[in-house]
């Protein structure tokens, strides 16, 4: 156990992956239980073993899938947040356009926005835009809502302080309120980072030729049970290493706490 | 600079319907510090955001004069108990904040000497997460003197510093801003006695104003007639809490 004693002590950095890798081994020994205490057929549940012989077999094609699904994330994650960051700051900065469009909103988060998935293939085609266009929808609300939240939370005293200094809304926006903002923006992002995945597969799901989703729905439905979760663990993990990358890149934004 | 005007506060101000304050005129004298003193609750800080034209919750009826006969607001420079620092910017960026939200050119020398004189130049890098509460209240001051106006008010500016640390920002206020005409707003009888020119206490029935010591300002702590004012105005204050 001298390493486990290592990590832990050599930094506080190491710290947290010694219980991630502690976790991960315990879910592959508790999966493998599974599978040999029901003796399900590996078409049914695959044991770990087998999905990973199936994900080297595959590596190839999953990684041309993962780009592409990977592709439809990331593209769809800055667009989602720069509408969402131009929507935040109009309905900051405009009574009307928080009159007229915040109901709008609101009400739009009330659909289903999977539902929305079949017509967009439809608008968009069978390609990467449709997918996009399914994750922008998803992240659009979340980082709109948390970024407009603290655009109009901006300390009273630090907008007392400018009024004195005969500032100018549209330079309070710039230097005061935007900045104060920020770590509510990349809470947002963050959040963001966890549901675009989630709409570009959704995406795939209902028509497509590439991604992980597809992949997953083309191996379930020639019963490669195996290739399947080796795509959707291939998924999780991108999900969690795209996360762990927003959040690193969004640090600096939420350091400063007001 | 123009020479600091003198200014009038006339009027009375209701809160739901209900008097805060009773008509009253308060007048600041050219180039003096005003301390207004009161128990919280009384109207100060209200008195202090009508002069420098902030929105108050209290209804207002009356007006805020200079004797030059020229707008006050716009002269105004206001610091508060809580420093109100960036917590994203530097002590520099901080003390330039006036002129950045005005979109003004930087006026490197002026700064210098500003922080010079509030002896922060070795930390003009800094965020003000970095300073002391002593430091970060030089910081407002500086950016107050950087706004240089004529008009200053202070809302309880050193009420949330230790005793010592205290009167080394009152003598250094009183200090840099010679010359300007000053309101400060406090609740230390102590702080009134040091720094008044005049000294008004603050009920909700009138405007008490206060017999001040002879001594100049700010006064020595351990000075005789200041620490009889001092109980002075403690004596008035508790007459009205009873
Ligand atoms: N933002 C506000 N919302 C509601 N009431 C307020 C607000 N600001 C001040 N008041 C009320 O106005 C009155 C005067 O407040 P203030 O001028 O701040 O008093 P002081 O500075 O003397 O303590 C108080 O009764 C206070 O409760
Ligand atoms: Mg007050």
């Amino acid at each position: 156990m001298s390493g486990g004693v290592n990590a832990t002590f050599a930094g506080a950095g190491r710290v947290k992956y010694f219980p991630v890798l502690a976790a991960t081994l315990f879910a592959l020994l508790l999966w493998q239980a599974v599978v040999s205490l029901t003796g399900l057929p590996k078409f049914i549940l695959p044991g770990p073993i087998i999905v990973a012989e199936a994900w080297l077999d595959n590596v190839a094609i999953i990684a041309e899938h993962t780009l592409v699904t990977a592709s439809e994330v990331l593209i769809g994650l800055l667009i989602g947040v720069i509408l969402g960051v131009i929507t935040a700051v109009q309905l900051a900065t405009s009574r009307i356009a928080r009159v007229l469009v915040q109901p709008i909103l609101v009400f739009t988060q009330a659909l289903p926005v999977f539902a929305l998935a079949p017509i967009l293939t439809l608008w968009f085609g069978f390609g990467l835009w449709s997918k996009i266009a399914m994750a922008v929808l998803i992240i659009y609300f979340p980082v709109t809502a948390s970024f407009f939240d603290g655009l109009m939370r901006t300390p009273q005293g630090y907008l007392d302080l400018a009024r004195t200094m005969q500032a100018s809304p549209s330079r309070i926006l710039w230097h005061i309120r935007i900045p104060a903002a920020l770590p509510s923006l990349a809470s947002g992002i963050r959040l963001a980072a966890v549901y675009a995945p989630i709409g570009a597969v959704i995406g795939e799901w209902v028509g497509a030729s590439r991604g992980l989703g597809y992949l997953m729905l083309l191996a379930n439905g020639r019963a490669k049970t195996d290739l399947m979760f080796a795509a959707m663990l291939t998924l999780g993990v991108f999900s969690v290493l795209l996360h762990l990358g927003v959040r690193r890149l969004t640090r600096d934004l939420g350091r400063h706490g007001v | 600079m123009k020479p600091a005007p003198g200014i009038m506060v006339k009027g009375s101000a209701s809160l739901d319907g209900a008097p805060l304050f009773r008509p009253l005129s308060l007048s600041l004298e050219a180039g003096c510090w005003t301390c207004l003193l009161g128990g919280s609750g009384v109207g100060k800080s209200t008195i202090l955001r009508l002069v420098s034209g902030l929105p108050t919750e209290a209804v207002f009826e009356g007006d805020v004069t200079a004797n030059d006969n020229i707008a006050v607001a716009p002269r105004v420079a206001y610091m508060a108990q809580d420093d109100l620092l960036l917590p994203w910017a530097t002590i520099e960026e901080n003390v330039q904040l006036g002129g950045r939200l005005r979109a003004e050119p930087r006026c490197k020398q002026k700064l210098q000497d500003i922080l010079a004189r509030v002896g922060l130049s070795d930390h003009a890098g800094k965020r003000p997460s970095e300073l002391s509460g002593g430091q970060r209240q030089r910081a407002a001051l500086a950016r107050t003197l950087m706004e240089d106006k004529p008009i200053v008010l202070l809302d309880e500016p050193f009420s949330a510093l230790d005793a010592q640390t205290r009167a080394l920002m009152q003598d250094l206020a009183v200090d840099v801003l010679r010359g300007k005409t000053v309101l400060i707003v406090t609740h230390d009888p102590a702080e009134a006695a040091r720094l008044g020119h005049a000294i008004v206490v603050m009920t909700p029935d009138a405007l008490i104003a206060c017999p001040t010591p002879e001594a100049q300002v700010p006064r020595p702590v351990d000075d005789l007639a200041t620490l009889e004012c001092q109980a002075a105005l403690m004596r008035l204050l508790r007459g009205q809490a009873a």
